[in-house]
């Protein structure tokens, strides 16, 4: 099939940045979105134009290097899937594709499609982990872990930290991201003693790198290719509440 | 030059702990004086950084990545094996270190496997205190699941998101370590060269990916896990930035390149559909806990629906020739057999390059939703990028390069023949022998950086006096000027074909003839067309842009110029292995039905290549592997 791309081309931080058009020709129903980019990027090489940059790893739905907002939409129409998993069987020949990066004050745009997501790591160094020691802990049947508890713990951590919640949400809030992490550790018993300094420092944290708050839009969850629930942001804000007093 | 690994001798059950209390200490209040670089921030380097962090060592850790959390160790599905024996079904240090050893076709250092299998228990205690959320029972214990070559139920896992879990687990250690200050961390940069001193490893060149800027750091120690270098093969199951150029760039420096042909072939992969592709997507290892491999008995029958081949017609191939395997058969011969079925021309799928794996007896046995359970994710992955669902009919898979046993060569104390320059993880060759066992990586990432390399760095920084070469000796300026050198010239050329399509010819090359099977003419064939090719790149290479800003071409030609370098290496130390062992097969030594044939006699030895120049023979130098626990045999799974 063929199709009309209008890519976000910006040359830096500094730059303003337009909407460039593209044509994708003969491309497979069954390759990927980012192997269609791929062929038009070749097309660009050799006319000797300068190719789009977007940024990519694993391509296998996992890393959360990926990050583009495909027709208005972060990862895209399919429901469940990162950008480097969405195939073209789900566009039409003739389609105009419109592609952007991420949007949001907190992740600065470093050049076309590629932005800076290390407001996501600061809110883990916050308090985004249990303060073990490396050796000398207990056996890891010491204390047993209920298995709904672990279950829901795990739905919680399958988060990929891609910042498409960032990217959906009308406030730009990062608070699915935050929640999935602050919920997972408080689930365990192995992160309970940290539980009330913890959620505070990161929600800190999130506040000062700019991100919006959460007002119920639920975009988040719906894009998010994980299915992380906005289950995990009510949890949150009860772990917030009991951690006030303190 | 015949190397000694310095292993410890005596006793191997305590070659471990007499080791640890015979190797020297560095006094806690010294430990801050020492700058030691990171290189790579998967499992092995991420959890190195935060342990050495941890202990008081000044750290500055490196990834090419965003972020430290999307090292490709994420994409690891199925699992972590560690020998507690807590289903009670007869495992022990002693099975996991026999099994690893005999999965690694007699062929991996018998001291490194024990003290593997020995730590294999404080890394799951160490993930579960840090939040690993692995799956667990009913009464809330650790749940555990079966993986090729072993006969007990071993692994762990956190559903098909193992590497991602204890990858995250690592991960907040490390970020932990930058709050605090004892690690910083340098994103988005790329290690170009090593700087090598007297002999010494004393630093890194990296490219700031952002503003192309080539900067220099010096270290007391330099740490390399870099993961392995199976994107030379173009399409594989690693990431795109995977390369081998963190090692290779050491390997001309001098650090000797180890078994470089020991190349494991996953044979759970979804097929390839097209020129277009990119990579290749794994399916778990533990898929075969349930899934059956089938191929048609008859060729005729091969462009028929699988629900239309009867029960009778269809070939269980694995359970016919490994019975008391069955579908859990390691991988090298999973993949075997599955080529084999396809030479056969019984394959299935597009271009006939591909099995069955069916998971309809097992469905009927546990149910969907139990199976669903189990493997939710693989199936929904599997789904997306085939539109096929694997509940209604089986899944269509074919072997796929995946993961490199090879890697620079170490001693006991992962220290490359460079002093100074350490190697964890995929990126070194030591514990895997020819073929890698599943649920194997991730234990030895975490095993080499929370628990060895904290030991025996200390060892080696206890004669080094803490800042004695710094980034302004010459050496790091000539390596700033090479790499510059490299960046402008790639930039000059100007030529007609892009840096793709010199990646995809040389994995053809690769593929075609250096890949599951390779005999004496076929690696005579590589090793003519590479250098040809690499000629080529030089000549005809095309990179647009500048160099003073993001360009992922100028990454990618430097992955590439190193690949096809890289590449003639591997080829030459097949050719050289005049036997088959593991996920190396020639097919001048095999059985008469078709089994790997080794030649203990004459190459019971690692194989460590000196670079000597691109024009010139690369040098052999031998270890000798020695057995005094295990008795070596004919690797049986029959």
């Amino acid at each position: 099939m063929n199709l009309i791309l209008h890519v976000w081309r910006q040359n830096g931080p500094n730059d303003k940045g337009r909407l460039d058009q593209y044509e994708a020709k003969n491309v497979s129903p069954d390759s990927s979105f980012l192997e269609m980019l791929d062929e038009v990027n070749e097309d660009l090489i050799k006319k000797g134009q300068i190719p789009i940059e977007f940024d990519h790893d694993c391509r296998e739905g996992i890393c959360g290097t990926c990050s583009q907002v495909i027709n208005g939409i972060p990862h895209g129409p399919d429901k469940l899937v990162t950008t480097c998993q969405l195939h073209m069987r789900k566009f039409k020949d003739g389609d105009h594709i419109y592609i952007e990066p991420w949007r949001s004050k907190a992740f600065p745009i470093i050049k076309d499609l590629v932005t800076d997501r290390n407001a996501l790591d600061r809110i883990i160094q916050a308090y985004g982990y249990t303060s073990t020691h490396t050796g000398g802990v207990a056996d890891g049947n010491a204390m047993l872990v209920p298995k709904v508890a672990a279950d829901e713990a795990m739905d919680a951590a399958a988060c990929i930290g891609c910042g498409a919640c960032v990217a959906a949400c009308p406030n730009a809030s990062a608070m699915l991201f935050t929640s999935a992490k602050v919920s997972q550790l408080a689930l365990l018993p192995q992160g309970k003693a940290e539980a009330a300094k913890r959620v505070k420092a990161m929600v800190e944290q999130m506040d000062s790198e700019g991100f919006g708050n959460c007002t119920n839009h639920y975009e988040c969850q719906a894009a998010c290719p994980k299915g992380i629930s906005v289950s995990f942001i009510s949890r949150m804000n009860r772990e917030m509440m009991k951690a006030l007093p303190q | 030059m015949i190397l000694d690994g310095k292993c410890p001798t005596g006793p191997i059950q305590d070659s471990w702990d007499k080791h640890r209390f015979d190797m020297k200490l560095v006094n806690p209040a010294n430990k801050r004086k020492y700058k030691i670089l990171v290189v790579g921030t998967g499992l092995a380097g991420g959890a190195a950084a935060a342990s050495l962090g941890e202990l008081g060592y000044n750290v500055e850790a490196f990834c090419y990545q965003d972020s430290a959390r999307r090292a490709h160790s994420i994409a690891a599905q199925g699992g972590i094996n560690a020998a507690k024996n807590y289903p009670n079904d007869g495992d022990s240090i002693y099975r996991l270190f026999y099994d690893t050893i005999k999965g690694g076709d007699f062929r991996a250092r018998e001291a490194d496997v024990w003290r593997l299998a020995q730590v294999s228990n404080n890394i799951i205690d160490q993930c579960v205190a840090q939040g690993v959320p692995f799956a667990r029972d009913y009464a809330g214990y650790l749940d555990t699941r079966s993986f090729g070559g072993a006969q007990v139920s071993r692994t762990f896992y956190a559903r098909g998101q193992t590497g991602q879990q204890l990858l995250l687990g690592a991960y907040q250690a490390l970020m932990r370590q930058i709050k605090v200050g004892t690690v910083k961390l340098h994103a988005r940069r790329e290690m170009l060269d090593l700087v090598v001193v007297d002999g010494v490893a004393k630093g890194i060149t990296v490219r700031n990916l952002v503003s192309g800027e080539i900067e220099s750091h010096w270290g007391d120690a330099v740490i390399l896990a870099t993961g392995g270098y199976m994107n030379v093969f173009y399409l594989s199951t690693n990431a795109m930035g995977c390369s081998v150029t963190a090692t290779w760039k050491a390997a001309k420096k001098g650090a000797f390149f180890a078994n470089p042909c020991y190349t494991q072939i996953h044979p759970t992969c979804i097929p390839q559909t097209g020129d277009h592709q990119s990579k290749l997507t794994l399916m778990s290892e533990s898929l075969r806990n349930d899934g059956r491999c089938w191929v048609p008995k008859k060729k005729e029958d091969c462009e028929k629906k699988a629900a239309d081949i009867p029960e009778d017609d269809r070939d269980y191939y694995l359970e016919r020739k490994y019975p008391s395997f069955g579908n859990l058969a390691p991988r090298d011969i999973a993949s075997r057999a599955a080529k084999e079925q396809c030479d056969d021309e019984r394959g299935v799928g597009p271009g006939k390059r591909g099995v069955y794996l069916d998971f309809q007896s097992s469905i009927d046995r546990v149910g969907e939703n139990t199976i669903a359970e189990r493997y939710g994710n693989l199936f929904q992955m599997y789904e997306k990028i085939t539109d096929e669902n694997a509940y209604k009919q089986p899944m269509r898979i074919y072997p796929a390069p995946h993961y490199a046993m090879g890697g620079l060569w170490i001693d006991y104390n992962c220290m490359s023949n460079l002093p100074g320059l350490f190697v964890l993880g995929e990126a070194n060759f030591s514990v895997h022998g020819a073929n890698r066992l599943g649920a194997s990586a991730l234990m030895q990432g975490l095993a080499d950086g929370y628990f060895v390399i904290p030991n025996t760095i200390a060892h080696y920084l206890v004669g080094v006096a803490p800042g004695a070469v710094k980034a302004d000796h010459p050496e790091f300026k000539k390596s700033v000027d090479e790499v510059q050198g490299q960046v402008d010239t790639l930039l000059s050329i100007n030529g007609t074909k892009t840096v793709s399509e010199f990646h995809r010819e040389l994995g053809k090359i690769m593929w075609e003839n250096v890949g599951m099977a390779r005999s004496e003419e076929s690696l005579n064939f590589a090793l003519k067309k590479i250098p040809e090719l690499r000629e080529e790149f030089w000549q005809n290479v095309k990179v647009t842009g500048s160099k003073a800003e993001v360009n992922s071409q100028i990454e990618n030609a430097g992955r590439v110029a190193d690949f096809l370098e890289f590449s003639a290496l591997l080829t030459k130390d097949a050719l050289t292995r005049e036997e088959s062992c593991g996920g190396h097969f020639r097919v001048e030594h095999q059985t008469a039905d078709g089994e790997a044939m080794r030649d203990d006699e004459n190459f019971t030895y690692v194989a460590a290549w000196e670079f000597k120049g691109n024009d010139k023979e690369p040098e052999l130098h031998k270890e000798p592997l020695k057995f005094d626990n295990i008795k070596l045999a004919v690797r049986s799974y029959k």
